[in-house]
């Protein structure tokens, strides 16, 4: 939860300034990009499958609450336990509650930003019992003490000469900076943790409501050790990642992979339907579901923004958004970043706090254009600027230029001697030939000289008549 | 065939050549052309900040000037989108409403009109250079103009037509983003000014005056020799 209004501005210019970070981002999402486009051309298809896609989520958000009761059953029925939390903060007690229950004092966990959205890591370490990231981004965003910058990628902001350096000095190894030298490192780290923990925590990719089943897709081979190794497996998950039915996962995993990473396929897609079974030779003994809401019921009850709740996190929005590209995810404030962050950190966490955020966004349009579930985020962010507006969350000096503007353009004769008044200032103020000077806008860029006349003079002049 | 001119508050003001090439254009074509003198603005800037009321008030306006128009032409897409897009999201009279649905499909962007309504791919307009394009955010995914502005340029005479990296990419105006973020929208821009150099063209040519405006002013604040040309002018050279 942020109880701090979030500084977008402020953040993205110290971030702009920062030139290696940049070209981190830069690269980083110039590749995936590349690589995306190649794998998306590749299926003919594609259009109707996100048409597709949008359709189902459209189906399981217009009626979650059944399908959410029919996973329930299913889910119970293989074994498993449900919990459903109505806050981050319940459900962050319910699964320190079960490590404590199990003597638990290491967790291993696999990626999952509904847990970073939840703090739970800040509250396992002071309740005594130490979590381990063990995808390769979150743990190395865990040995510098940072948070995700990525939905996917969360370490995409760091360079491999910066991780070399942090894994030279958190785990005492020589600096390298070859990503496979330095995988083997966190390698050797990781496998010791997952013998050792009795909980393993994971995220949800997708829960099927017709058999009760969780999905994970990851590419390391972590998510499954954490599913499978320890005895107690809790996963966590937000009410809105219900699927109707297995059959959907056609659609789902081939757009999934190919908008995140550019792959056809991750390496490992999981497939859980409860604990382990009594002839069955591997598996948690306890499987623990807990079904988060922490904002998004009344998200549903937005109709300009709900579709925000088809989100299957793939991050293509945030790889593809120009402003993300240039001041990274930090500056968004909370767990969600990029486009998809700029609507739901608004609606999950509250507009007030959030308020720069609609206005992050040069309305491109780039965002929804590459959604897979065809999520029309930039228009979304012009409705939250609308409610910004109606909760007069915007200054006023905005307000009352706004007022100005609009009197004086619904006044042809206004407008006009507008015009005049900006030529007169053009005439004192600016050197022959060039434009005015512009507060915010000369600081990088010329402004434009208005010519001697409008065409609306030339018109009257009947020049081009 | 006789159209209405819709020209945009920044084109009237700052770029009246855009205007005027678009008349002769039209008038090489046999095109006949009225201006409503009393046309200000479509409301787009109020809109895109969240001012939905003062959008409308300036909608209402739009919509009475031009109700009894049969075809009506715009050198912008993001003009042009503002109407045909975002007019129906705002709170309208039902008068209002009734003209809305009936201009709609009768407003048309530059391009577009030219390609799709006249059947017209070549104006006859001559132009000695190499020549870039960028692809404004609003002409592009708002009103899925693509393809029409390229074959007017690839048409005219005396020209080589390259594609610019990233030609789909923002240039960073974005309206008053340009204004409230100014070092991320000057950053976009600067890496958009880039590619254009990048591409050894003479000219960038684009639909939009606002796009021109940012690209503009960045190339200049790099004294850069490439030029910015909005596709009227362009359309108009050596007719």
């Amino acid at each position: 939860m942020i109880t701090e209004p979030i500084h977008f501005k402020e953040t993205a210019r110290k971030n702009l300034a920062a030139a290696d970070l940049r070209e981190n981002l830069r690269r980083a999402t110039d590749h995936t990009l590349r690589l995306r486009q190649q794998a998306v051309s590749a299926v003919p298809e594609w259009e109707d499958l996100r048409a597709a896609a949008h359709g189902i989520k459209k189906e399981s958000i217009d009626h979650l609450a059944g399908y959410l009761e029919s996973f329930e059953l299913r889910a119970i029925e293989a074994g498993c336990k449900i919990f459903w939390a109505e806050t981050a903060s319940q459900a962050v007690e319910y699964v320190v509650s079960v490590c404590r229950q199990r003597g638990a004092s290491l967790v291993v966990k696999a990626k999952s930003m509904t847990t970073e959205e939840m703090e739970l890591n800040p509250a396992l370490e002071a309740a005594g019992i130490h979590p381990v990231e063990t995808d390769l981004g979150e743990f190395i965003i865990q040995l510098a003490g940072e948070t995700p910058s990525h939905i996917t990628a969360p370490a995409l902001h760091k360079s491999r000469t910066q991780i070399g350096r942090l894994f030279a000095e958190k785990l005492g190894i020589d600096f390298s900076e070859d990503p496979k030298e330095l995988t083997r490192a966190a390698r050797a780290v990781l496998r010791e943790k997952f013998l050792k923990a009795t909980v393993g925590i994971s995220g949800v990719n997708f829960a099927v409501a017709e058999t009760g089943s969780l999905v994970l897709v990851t590419n390391e081979g972590n998510g499954r050790l954490c599913t499978t190794l320890p005895k107690t497996h809790i996963a966590i998950m937000g009410i809105e990642k219900i699927i109707p039915r297995f059959d959907d996962l056609r659609v789902f995993l081939k757009l999934l992979a190919r908008s995140s990473t550019g792959q056809k396929l991750t390496s490992y897609v999981t497939m859980i339907t409860g604990p382990r079974k009594p002839r069955e030779m591997d598996g948690p003994e306890e499987l623990h579901v807990v079904l988060l809401d922490n904002g998004r019921s009344e998200l549903l009850t937005h109709p300009h923004t709900r579709e925000a709740l088809y989100c299957i996190r793939c991050g293509a929005c945030l790889n593809v958004c120009p402003v993300y590209q240039r001041v990274g995810g930090h500056a968004y404030g909370w767990v969600y970043p990029g486009p998809i962050g700029a609507v739901i950190t608004p609606e999950l966490q509250g507009l007030q706090r959030a308020r720069e955020l609609p206005y992050a966004s040069s309305l491109c349009g780039s965002c929804s254009n590459v959604c897979p579930v065809k999520i029309d985020l930039h228009h979304m962010l012009l409705w939250l600027r609308k409610s910004a507006v109606e909760a007069r969350l915007t200054s006023g000096a905005e307000r009352w230029i706004m007022k100005m503007f609009v009197a004086t353009m619904k006044h042809p004769r206004l407008y006009r001697w507008s015009g005049l008044l900006g030529r007169l200032a053009q005439m004192i103020f600016a050197s022959k030939g060039k434009g005015l000077r512009i507060p915010h806008w000369s600081e990088g860029r010329d402004f434009p000289p208005l010519p001697n006349k409008s065409f609306h003079q030339l018109w009257n002049e009947g020049e081009v008549r | 065939m006789k159209i209405h001119l819709f020209i945009p508050c920044l084109v009237d003001q700052f770029y009246p050549g855009v205007a005027v090439s678009m008349c002769r254009v039209l008038k090489k074509l046999g095109v006949d052309y009225v201006y409503l003198t009393d046309q200000t603005c479509c409301g787009q800037p109020a809109f895109n900040s969240g001012y939905h009321r003062e959008a409308s008030e300036l909608a209402e306006r739009f919509l009475e000037i031009f109700k009894s128009a049969e075809t009506i032409v715009a050198p912008s897409g993001s003009c042009v989108s503002m109407v045909k897009v975002f007019y129906p999201q705002l709170e309208l009279s039902p008068p209002a409403r009734q003209t809305l649905d009936r201009l709609g499909p009768r407003l048309f962007e530059f391009s577009d009109f030219l390609v799709r309504k006249l059947n017209v791919v070549d104006v006859g307009a001559q132009f000695k250079g190499k020549i870039t394009y960028h692809d404004s955010c609003h002409l592009l995914r708002e009103l899925g103009i693509q393809e029409q502005p390229r074959q007017l340029i690839r048409n005219v005479r005396g020209i080589e037509f390259v594609e610019l990296d990233d030609m789909q990419t923002c240039c960073g105006f974005g309206g008053t983003f340009a204004v409230k973020f100014p070092d991320i929208s000057t950053a976009m821009g600067s890496d958009k000014a880039a590619a254009i150099e990048r591409t050894g063209a003479d000219v960038v040519v684009a639909n939009d005056s606002s796009c021109l405006m940012q690209i503009a002013g960045v190339l200049s604040r790099r004294r850069s020799r490439v030029v910015p040309m909005h596709l009227a002018e362009l359309l108009a050279q050596g007719i």
